[in-house]
C-alpha cells in the first residue's frame, strides 16, 4: 500500500466532487433541512424530537455516503477508468482506503454542518459533548462508504445502485430503534438487528445523547461498527478484479 | 526479429464455452507499429485484453517482454489504452493527468515536466484547466492517449485509438504513432478500418476468433496477389470460406 497513491486517489475523489457543486450542495444542506422539518413535525412534542434528533445525525452521513460511493465508484467500474488502473502499478487497498478517507471527509463536514444546526439553532440537548457527537457520526459515514463500495460490485447500473438503498438500508433503518425501542419487536427482528451495524450507530449516538463521556458501551457500539465498516472494505476489495 | 510478445495455443471462452479466440500463436516483433485488424467481433478487443493481462485466459501462454502477460513487474512498462474513454469527465485534463503520473509513480519533481511534455504531444496545452466533459470527443481521446503515454512504456496496447476522429487529426496521431516507434516502443495498434492497416509495419489479420494473416503488409499483398490490404484480406477470408 502507498500513502501518496492512497492520499492522491482521495483528493482526485475530492476534485470530482468539487465539481459537481450540485451534489455537494446536496450533501451539505439537505441533512440540516431535514432536521429543521422534524422539529417542526413534532412542535410541541419537544422530547420526542430530542430523543429522535441525535439518531439521524447516525443515520444521515451512513445514506448518504452509501448512495454517493456504491454510484461514484459503479461509474468507476463501469466507465473503465477502473479497469485502466488496474494495469497501473497502484494496489486495491490504496484505491479503497483512498475512497474511504475522501468520503470520511465529506462526512465529517456534512456531520459538522448538521451537528452544528442540531445543536446550534435546535437547541437539542446532547449530553454526550459535541466532539463525541461528531466522531460517531464520521464513523456512520465511514460505514456508509465501506458499504457502498461493497454493493456497487453487485449493481451493473445506476438505477440498480439505487434500488441497493431500499434493499440493503431500508431494513436495517425500520429494525434499529428509530422507530421502535427494539426490546419491543418480535424476537426474530432484534435477531436481525442485531447483526446490522446501523444498529450499533444509532445505540452510539443514543449513548452520546443520554450519557456523558466514553462509557464501555459507547465505545463497545463504536468498535462493532468500524469492525462492520473494515469487513465491508476488505470485501469490497476482493470485487476489484486485476483480470476479468 | 527480437520479439515483444510471444503467444502460444491462446483460448479464450465465456460463459456455456463460447469461443471468442481460437489456438492463437503469434511472435509480434519488438519496436515496430503492430496493427491487429478485423471486423467488430472478430476477436482484438480480447486479444489485446489478454496481452496486457486484463482477461482470463482459457489456455495457453502469453509473453511480454519476457514476462508472463498481467505480471506485476509489467505494471510501468505496458500502457494500456481501452476502447472506452477510461478518463474522469468531471476532472479538468490537468487533473486527470497528475492523479495518472502519481499512479504510475512518478515523483513530483519529474511529474510538473511530464504532463507539460504531455499537454504538448496531443496538442491540449490550451485547455488543460478545461473539463474533460467539455471537450469533444476526439479532445477526449488524445486526454485518453496522454494518459497511456504516462512513464515512457516499452509497449503501447491502444484499443482503436483513431476511432471517430477527423482525418486532420488522424493523420496527426499517426505520425505521433511513427514518432514513438523510431524510438524504439512497440505499439499495438487495434483497428476495423483496413485503410489504417497499409501505415502499420505488421499486421495481424483476425476474423472469428483465429488470426487468419500475421505478415508485413508487402508480404501479405505479395502472397495473396493484391495491390491493397483490403483486397487481401478478402482474398485470404475467400479463401478459408
Amino acid at each position: 500500500m502507498s500513502i501518496i497513491r492512497t492520499l492522491s486517489t482521495s483528493k482526485r475523489v475530492l476534485n470530482q466532487l468539487k465539481h459537481d457543486k450540485r451534489t455537494l450542495a446536496l450533501i451539505f444542506i439537505v441533512p440540516p433541512i431535514l432536521l429543521t422539518i422534524l422539529k417542526y413535525v413534532f412542535d410541541g412534542q419537544s422530547r420526542i424530537f430530542d430523543s429522535i434528533a441525535p439518531m439521524l445525525l447516525g443515520i444521515f452521513p451512513m445514506i448518504m455516503m452509501f448512495l454517493i460511493s456504491s454510484i461514484i465508484t459503479l461509474r468507476e467500474r463501469s466507465s473503465g477508468t477502473l479497469n485502466r488502473l488496474m494495469t497501473m502499478p497502484i494496489s486495491k487497498s490504496d484505491f479503497i482506503f483512498g475512497y474511504a478517507l475522501a468520503f470520511s471527509i465529506i462526512g465529517l463536514l456534512q456531520a459538522l454542518l448538521a451537528a452544528g444546526v442540531m445543536l446550534g439553532l435546535l437547541k437539542v440537548p446532547v449530553v454526550g459533548g459535541t466532539i463525541e457527537t461528531l466522531i460517531i457520526a464520521v464513523i456512520a459515514s465511514f460505514l456508509g462508504t465501506s458499504l457502498g463500495l461493497f454493493t456497487s460490485a453487485f449493481a451493473k447500473s445506476e438505477f440498480q445502485a439505487i434500488q441497493f438503498m431500499p434493499a440493503f438500508i431500508f431494513p436495517q433503518l425500520l429494525v434499529c430503534g428509530l422507530f421502535v425501542a427494539r426490546n419491543n419487536m418480535s424476537r426474530l427482528l432484534q435477531l436481525f438487528a442485531d447483526v446490522m451495524p446501523l444498529s450499533y450507530s444509532v445505540d452510539a449516538m443514543k449513548q452520546v445523547a443520554n450519557t456523558s463521556g466514553w462509557s464501555s458501551v459507547l465505545i463497545k457500539d463504536i468498535i462493532v461498527v468500524l469492525i462492520f465498516a473494515l469487513i465491508a472494505l476488505v470485501l469490497g476489495s476482493f470485487t476489484i478484479k486485476r483480470k476479468e | 526479429m527480437v520479439s515483444a510478445i510471444e503467444i502460444e495455443e491462446l483460448n479464450v471462452s465465456v460463459a456455456k464455452n463460447i469461443k471468442i479466440l481460437n489456438d492463437i500463436k503469434l511472435s509480434l516483433p519488438s519496436g515496430k507499429i503492430i496493427g491487429f485488424i478485423g471486423p467488430s467481433g472478430a476477436g482484438k478487443t480480447t486479444l489485446i485484453r489478454s496481452i496486457v493481462g486484463s482477461l482470463k485466459i482459457t489456455s495457453g501462454r502469453i509473453s511480454v517482454l519476457g514476462l508472463p502477460a498481467g505480471s506485476k513487474q509489467l505494471r510501468n512498462r505496458v500502457a494500456y489504452m481501452t476502447q472506452e474513454l477510461s478518463v474522469y469527465p468531471d476532472l479538468t485534463i490537468k487533473e486527470n493527468l497528475n492523479y495518472f503520473i502519481t499512479m504510475m509513480g512518478i515523483n513530483k519533481k519529474s511529474s510538473e515536466n511530464m504532463l507539460s511534455d504531455l499537454l504538448k504531444t496531443v496538442e491540449l496545452e490550451s485547455k488543460s484547466n478545461v473539463l474533460v466533459s467539455n471537450l469533444s470527443s476526439g479532445q477526449k481521446q488524445r486526454v485518453s492517449l496522454a494518459i497511456s503515454l504516462i512513464g515512457s512504456p516499452e509497449l503501447l496496447v491502444l484499443d482503436e485509438p483513431t476511432v471517430g476522429l477527423d482525418p486532420v487529426l488522424r493523420e496527426k496521431l499517426w505520425k505521433l504513432f511513427k514518432t514513438l516507434s523510431e524510438q524504439g516502443k512497440t505499439l499495438i495498434i487495434s483497428s476495423h478500418s483496413m485503410d489504417e492497416a497499409s501505415r502499420c509495419d505488421y499486421l495481424v489479420l483476425v476474423r472469428n476468433g483465429k488470426i487468419i494473416a500475421d505478415q508485413t503488409p508487402q508480404n501479405i499483398m505479395e502472397q495473396t496477389g493484391c495491390t491493397n490490404i483490403e483486397d487481401s484480406f478478402l482474398e485470404l477470408v475467400g479463401g478459408k470460406e
